[in-house]
């Protein structure tokens, strides 16, 4: 081990690997790979993604308080590597994920159960050296409770309501949760299969429906690797207009989510009040743009819709409506003392455990930690706009919605200086056909999402990597809903808003 | 000093409710595919009303956002007697969104089978249709109809709130007869 070193010093003794932008990509042979894990026990050093390819693994690390980014790369020709889950725990269900994709063993990780392969794809380690699947179901032992009066309940795939499926794993004494455990997995669709060797503009579709509800982020995240691989550099009012992509999409999720938070405190108004505030977004978007989500608007070069004057005076007198219904929300929010008894203590994350997962978004901000890719590494039009990053210290379930009710009106103002100062200039510019690397860090309404690529000199993409906040909020989940009652289940889980589709793949 | 509840419900008493006026008529296409796979002899005696049970058999998640758009106070599809239970026990109807995932195909049929009879299948948006864009891959087994028998499509990526409510009421005619 050794002392005060910073991540790119220490990465700096692998091998740079040529044509990786915007942040370097460094080849661990396994003694610096080792090394590497030892190091992270004493640094700070965050793991934004990991993941593999047929013999290599990659993890996305960004350093102390610099914010520095790089990819670690390990080959392991021999099929296995040293699971960086024995030191951070975060990383275990990816490197779980990474055997049953790719077939490569994480030695030393004490949880050896497959993740995303719930046997019945016909095939083993679909993107590695694929085996046909022997047959014969594997039975999931989930982690157990033991003590008097304990009892299990078991609650999905299917689930309450219009909700994604999952699988989770309730041991409760009465009405109190003692352990959850989350099985996931069930909407796996192979993303990054589909995309491998597709033209960038149709791989670009896919990646936009990683995460419906994050398509503008997840687009932009797709967008931002490739013209970062491409090296190319695109208009002043192309990112000014994905800026105001983006905002749009995090607004309406804020709406939803705080109306349905207070739903499922059986507050109904609260979901009625912000569905009519969201589908005046949603309406404005599907008139000015022509799609209510957004998906498919932001592309790899640009944009693929402009806004034109009319558009953008609809938008400016938008504006007022949603902050003066916002206002009388939140009022009958603060003043609702039996609402906010079910939200305040409830489901509480503790800022040691968000900072121990490196976990962002919401979730992150609500327990102290001050995370968000638009300051931090930053990305245009963020570095010429004003705006706060709210963070609270509670943790609970009523800090994630009062970071959400802040980040509205953040939003709002945002989109308010997108629109008085947009800049003039072509929205789209053409890809070259070169082959590199690429890596792109963007915060969706979720947290951050990490979209890696490598491109060919023929303009397809050869691989992607997508990865979405919620594989670090899911496990916090687990710790929030400890000691609360089953009926608060609903309220913890809705106030993450985790992704089902964005985690599974 | 009055409190915000009662400022919020007198405005709505004084304006008038968010809900559009007039309704999409019923999706001649559902009613077409309807008329095939139902015939006759499926009509039932629903008493204009439907219970509908939602299955993601592998979504992105972005028809799920539409459907609770049309359960908002702009679309109210309640209104039309048509409403989203929690069991599938409970339900006429099951909306299933997404290509089918192999890990959710079990699921899914499951699902359906504890659905009593009569009972109607609508895939919802081109993933449910055909794979959409996931299909062809090792994780996709296709469209819903590759784990259940479909009735009705309604199409879209995602289909629009005004899509939704016009296949919903074209089932409702249909059934009704």
């Amino acid at each position: 081990m050794m002392g005060n070193v910073t991540l790119l010093e220490f990465l700096s003794m692998g091998r740079e690997v040529a044509g990786h932008r915007p942040w370097p990509r460094y080849q661990l042979d396994g003694r610096s790979w080792r090394r590497l894990a030892e190091q992270m026990t004493v640094s700070n050093w965050e793991i934004l993604a990991e993941w593999a390819e047929p013999a290599e693994v990659h993890v996305l690390l960004r350093g102390e308080d610099s914010g520095a980014i790089a990819v670690a790369s390990h080959p392991c020709p021999d099929g296995a590597f040293f699971a960086l889950g024995q030191v951070r725990p975060v990383a275990i269900r990816m490197e779980r994920a990474i055997r049953d994709l790719w077939g490569l063993v994480p030695e030393g990780l004490e949880d050896q159960r497959p993740w995303l392969d719930h046997g019945r794809w016909g095939i083993s380690h679909p993107l590695g050296r694929p085996r046909q699947y022997d047959g014969g179901r594997r039975p999931y032992k989930f982690l157990t409770a033991e003590g008097d009066g304990l009892h299990q309940i078991p609650v999905g795939p299917v689930h309450a309501g219009v909700i994604e499926p999952g699988h989770f794993r309730f041991h409760c004494q009465g009405e109190t949760v003692v352990r959850l455990e989350e099985r996931l997995g069930y909407v796996h669709k192979g993303i990054e299969g589909l995309a491998a060797g597709k033209p960038i503009h149709d791989a670009a579709r896919i990646i936009g429906r990683v995460s419906g509800d994050a398509t503008v982020a997840y687009s932009l995240a797709f967008a931002r690797a490739v013209e970062a691989a491409l090296g190319l550099e695109i208009s002043a009012r192309a990112h000014w207009l994905r800026g105001l992509f983006a905002e749009l999409e995090r607004i309406a999720n804020h709406l939803f989510d705080i109306g349905a938070i207070c739903n499922d405190a059986a507050f109904a108004i609260m979901l009625s009040h912000m569905g009519v505030l969201r589908e005046k977004l949603l309406a404005a978007n599907h008139a000015i743009f022509g799609h209510r989500l957004l998906m498919d608007r932001v592309i790899p070069g640009g944009v693929a819709v402009d806004l034109n004057e009319a558009g953008r005076q609809t938008l400016i007198q938008l504006l007022p409506v949603l902050r003066r219904g916002f206002k009388r929300a939140v009022a009958l929010y603060d003043h609702t003392p039996s609402l906010l008894d079910r939200t305040t203590g409830t489901g509480v994350v503790h800022g040691t455990l968000a900072h121990r997962f490196g976990v962002s978004g919401v979730v992150g901000r609500a327990s102290s930690r001050s995370v968000d890719a638009r300051r931090m590494p930053g990305y245009p039009p963020y570095d010429d706009l004003d705006f706060i990053i709210p963070v609270l210290a509670e943790g609970d379930v009523h800090a994630r919605i009062e970071i959400r009710m802040e980040e509205v009106r953040s939003s709002l103002s945002l989109i308010e200086q997108i629109l008085l100062r947009l800049p003039d200039g072509p929205i789209q510019a053409a890809l070259p056909l070169r082959s590199g690397e690429g890596v792109a860090l963007v915060e969706s309404f979720r947290g951050e999402v990490a979209v890696w690529v490598r491109v060919s000199e023929t303009g397809k993409v050869v691989r992607v990597h997508p990865h979405d906040p919620s594989w670090f909020q899911w496990p916090l989940l687990e710790a929030a809903i400890e000691g609360n009652i089953v009926a608060d289940f609903p309220l913890c889980n809705k106030s993450f808003n985790c992704s089902y589709s964005g985690h599974d793949l | 000093m009055i409190s915000p509840i009662a400022k919020m419900l007198a405005r709505h008493l004084l304006q008038g409710p968010h809900t559009i006026k007039g309704a999409p008529a019923a999706d001649e296409g559902g009613l077409r595919e309807l008329a095939e796979s139902l015939g006759l002899t499926a009509q039932a005696k629903l008493g204009r009303s439907l219970a509908i049970r939602e299955i993601d058999a592998g979504s992105c998640n972005g028809c799920e956002l539409e459907i609770h758009a049309v359960n908002n106070p702009v679309y109210d599809l309640e209104r039309f007697g048509i409403k989203f239970v929690a069991s599938p026990r409970h339900a006429d109807v099951l909306l299933v969104t997404g290509p089918v995932s192999w890990n959710m195909a079990e699921a899914l049929r499951r699902t359906v089978e504890a659905t009593p009879e009569p009972r109607w299948v609508i895939a919802m948006g081109e993933c449910a249709i055909n794979g959409g864009c996931f299909a062809g891959s090792y994780a996709v087994a296709g469209g819903a109809a590759a784990a259940v028998p479909v009735d009705m499509t309604i199409p879209g990526c995602p289909p629009t709130p005004m899509d939704i409510l016009a296949g919903l009421r074209a089932l409702l005619e249909a059934v009704e007869g």
